[in-house]
């Protein structure tokens, strides 16, 4: 089945030789940092995790999404979604394996990685978000790869990726349950110890996944002249408006709690981020970008005319999905850190080299899933191929 | 044909000798080998504490506070980058208010200017009894010793610094790189770090186990600190805290931080 995605149009070729030189670029960057160390980023004693811990949280809720297909697909039966399941757990594989390697690209010492399974330690949730994680990725690897050969031979999935299936769909909502553990549960970072984080981070997660899938589907019908059927498309739509509108639900759950109360180990962070915290605003105007793009996607989901638009509906799900990336790729992890536990203020920007890692993160996954739904689309078509020449018959 | 023969008599050769060994190493073994002996003058204590005396400090002056710093940082070969980004600490001088945030109250500050609370205040690891750095860290690569010590193995540490995020008193630094260029004057007695390894203050274990007491202590001439088992009625540490208020930094979080300050 690999084979479809050695060959394709020169746009094709051009697309995946862009990834490599992107990826190429990251890595010379990642070497530059192995051997520099982490200094080379823009984290400090007192912002000790930036950008890479942030694309890992953001990255494992676009993983966990692939749910929000699989879901109504196979526990509700919902016909459309037939076409882009495959797609959403496609969009599942690559989103882990950038995950492990934001992580790796994150340790001081990646030589020792193998530490964390040759001394098991069942109370730091670091152990358990592996676990989870690496469950998660054999899970969408053996079911994506079994359903799609299934498809290409015409035959229905034998049982026990059925069974699979069903286990995938609780384990996705544990691992980003467990990522959100990761922060929610540590004394003295009151920006993270609230109980509301893992609902947040899921339903931030479900509208910024079947955003990005939404936003596949219409580049698949440009580049690949695939069609995932308007009906799936608009089923997308729905989901991303009430994830989105549960997301800002639950942020003014947040806000109202920190504020109402006025406790002040809660509210410096937030006051950091909206208004500035003793002459540092450094991530106010990234704040109210990401704020203001929520609100006016929010807003043009809500409406059905703007929704059911083909030409709005793409620039919405572009802005839920920067504004989520903003606020969980970027804002979360970094705030969580400013002020430290000595209400001091040490500001966080990204350098050069940590961007340019990152970016190279991000196209070693871009690359995964281009040669992924290369070879799902081609599947695709010489099924509907076959369909076609068999009714003519 | 001839270099099968050569080495077949290697092998046989190398089987007899180990053969014959085997006896000799069974003596060894017998014998018991090189074996761990404790130091008979090691310190040892049901529960390690600390007692920093702020009314003592803000008598003797800031070089008392300093000297503190430097005879700790100089016996752990902490480097100093000379920038806040990298920089790594033990024990260092802060402001009252963010030692004790909590303690912060903005009429008193105001009105009691060149008070007691305009005084630096030392911190360092609390060597918490309940220590979150410890329940977080995915290879026990920081862990809790009996006697209430939270120590790290710096040869474990994979540098995830998720042990940063957590320990609410920001007692520990990474080696954001390599520190060794910068360690001023180098303590052969005790081990430097490589490049993204979590440390922090350990409370000197290695000099408790030479019966010595923590370097900072030692460092204090009149004694604005003092060290002690907390279990034992006739410590130092006990005597002062019996007849002196003492608070700790953030004990509402109930990680039961072991550095007390006498105000």
């Amino acid at each position: 089945m690999f084979e479809k995605a050695l060959t394709g149009s020169k746009g094709y070729y051009i697309w995946v030789l862009f990834l490599l030189a992107v990826i190429g670029f990251g890595a010379t960057n990642y070497l530059r940092q192995y051997f520099y160390g982490l200094g080379i980023t823009g984290m400090s004693k007192d912002v000790s995790w930036g950008l890479y811990i942030g694309q890992l949280t953001f990255l494992v809720g676009v993983a966990a999404s692939a749910v929000m297909l699989v879901l109504p697909f196979y526990l509700h039966d919902h016909k459309v979604f037939g076409k882009i399941t495959i797609l959403g757990e496609f969009v599942a594989i690559p989103a882990v394996i950038m995950c492990v390697l934001f992580v790796t690209a994150d340790l001081g010492r990646p030589d020792r990685v193998m530490n964390v399974l040759r001394y098991p330690t069942p109370n730091s949730m670091l152990m358990w978000d592996v676990v989870v994680l690496s469950g998660y990725l054999v899970l969408n690897l053996f079911i994506g790869w079994t359903v799609l050969g299934c498809e290409k031979r015409g035959v229905a999935p034998p049982i026990w990726a059925k069974v699979l299936i069903y286990i995938s769909i609780p384990w996705a909502f544990s691992i980003h349950t467990v990522t959100a553990y990761l922060y929610a549960g540590l004394p003295g970072r009151g920006f993270w110890m609230t109980a509301i984080m893992a609902p947040r981070f899921l339903g931030s997660a479900f509208a910024s996944g079947p955003a990005l899938v939404i936003l596949l589907c219409y580049l698949l019908r440009r580049v690949a002249n695939f069609d995932a059927g308007r009906e799936a498309i608009q089923s997308l739509a729905k989901i991303v408006t009430y994830a989105m509108v549960a997301s800002v639900f639950f942020i003014i759950c947040e806000l109202f709690t920190v504020y109402y109360s006025q406790v002040p180990e809660h509210k410096n962070h937030f006051n950091y981020i909206f208004t500035g915290l003793h002459g540092h605003s450094s991530f106010v105007p990234v704040m109210w970008t990401s704020a203001i793009l929520a609100l006016i996607a929010t807003t043009l989901l809500i409406i059905p005319s703007t929704r059911k638009s083909d030409s709005v509906l793409p620039i919405v799900c572009v802005m839920v999905f920067a504004s989520l990336w903003i606020d969980k790729g970027l804002i979360l992890i970094v705030v969580g850190f400013i002020p430290s536990p000595l209400e001091k203020i040490m500001e966080y920007a990204p350098t050069l080299p940590e961007a340019a890692i990152s970016i190279g993160i991000w196209a070693i996954g871009a690359l995964i899933l281009t040669l992924l739904y290369k070879v799902a689309v081609a599947v695709r078509k010489q099924q509907e191929y076959y369909n076609v020449t068999e009714a003519a018959h | 044909m001839d270099s099968t023969r050569r080495d077949f008599l290697k092998i046989a050769g190398l089987t007899a000798l180990g053969l014959g060994a085997k006896p000799a190493a069974d003596a060894f073994a017998a014998a018991g080998g090189p074996r761990m002996t404790q130091n008979p003058q090691a310190l040892k204590a049901k529960r390690w504490a600390m007692v920093i005396n702020l009314k003592k400090f803000k008598e003797s002056g800031k070089e008392a506070l300093q000297r503190c710093v430097d005879a700790c940082h100089k016996a752990h070969n902490v480097p100093d980058f000379g920038n806040p980004k990298d920089n790594i600490r033990w024990i260092w001088p802060v402001e009252l208010a963010e030692a004790l945030p909590t303690e912060e109250n903005q009429y008193l500050h105001k009105f009691h200017e060149g008070a007691l609370r305009d005084f630096p205040v030392l911190v360092l690891c609390n060597h918490c009894e309940k220590p979150p750095c410890v329940r977080v860290c995915p290879t026990k690569a920081t862990f809790q010793r009996q006697d209430g010590l939270v120590l790290m193995d710096y040869h474990r540490c994979i540098g995830c610094r998720y042990c940063m995020a957590a320990c609410p008193f920001g007692a520990r630094s990474l080696n954001w790189r390599d520190p060794r260029p910068f360690i001023k004057e180098l303590n052969r007695e005790y081990p430097t770090r490589v490049r993204g390894v979590v440390e922090k203050c350990n409370f000197c274990a290695e000099r408790l186990a030479v019966g010595k007491p923590p370097a900072c202590v030692e460092a204090c001439k009149n004694g604005e600190m003092a060290f002690g088992d907390l279990e034992d009625a006739n410590s130092d540490v006990r005597k002062l805290l019996r007849d002196n208020f003492a608070i700790r930094r953030k004990p509402q979080l109930g990680t039961q931080p072991q550095v007390y300050y006498i105000v």
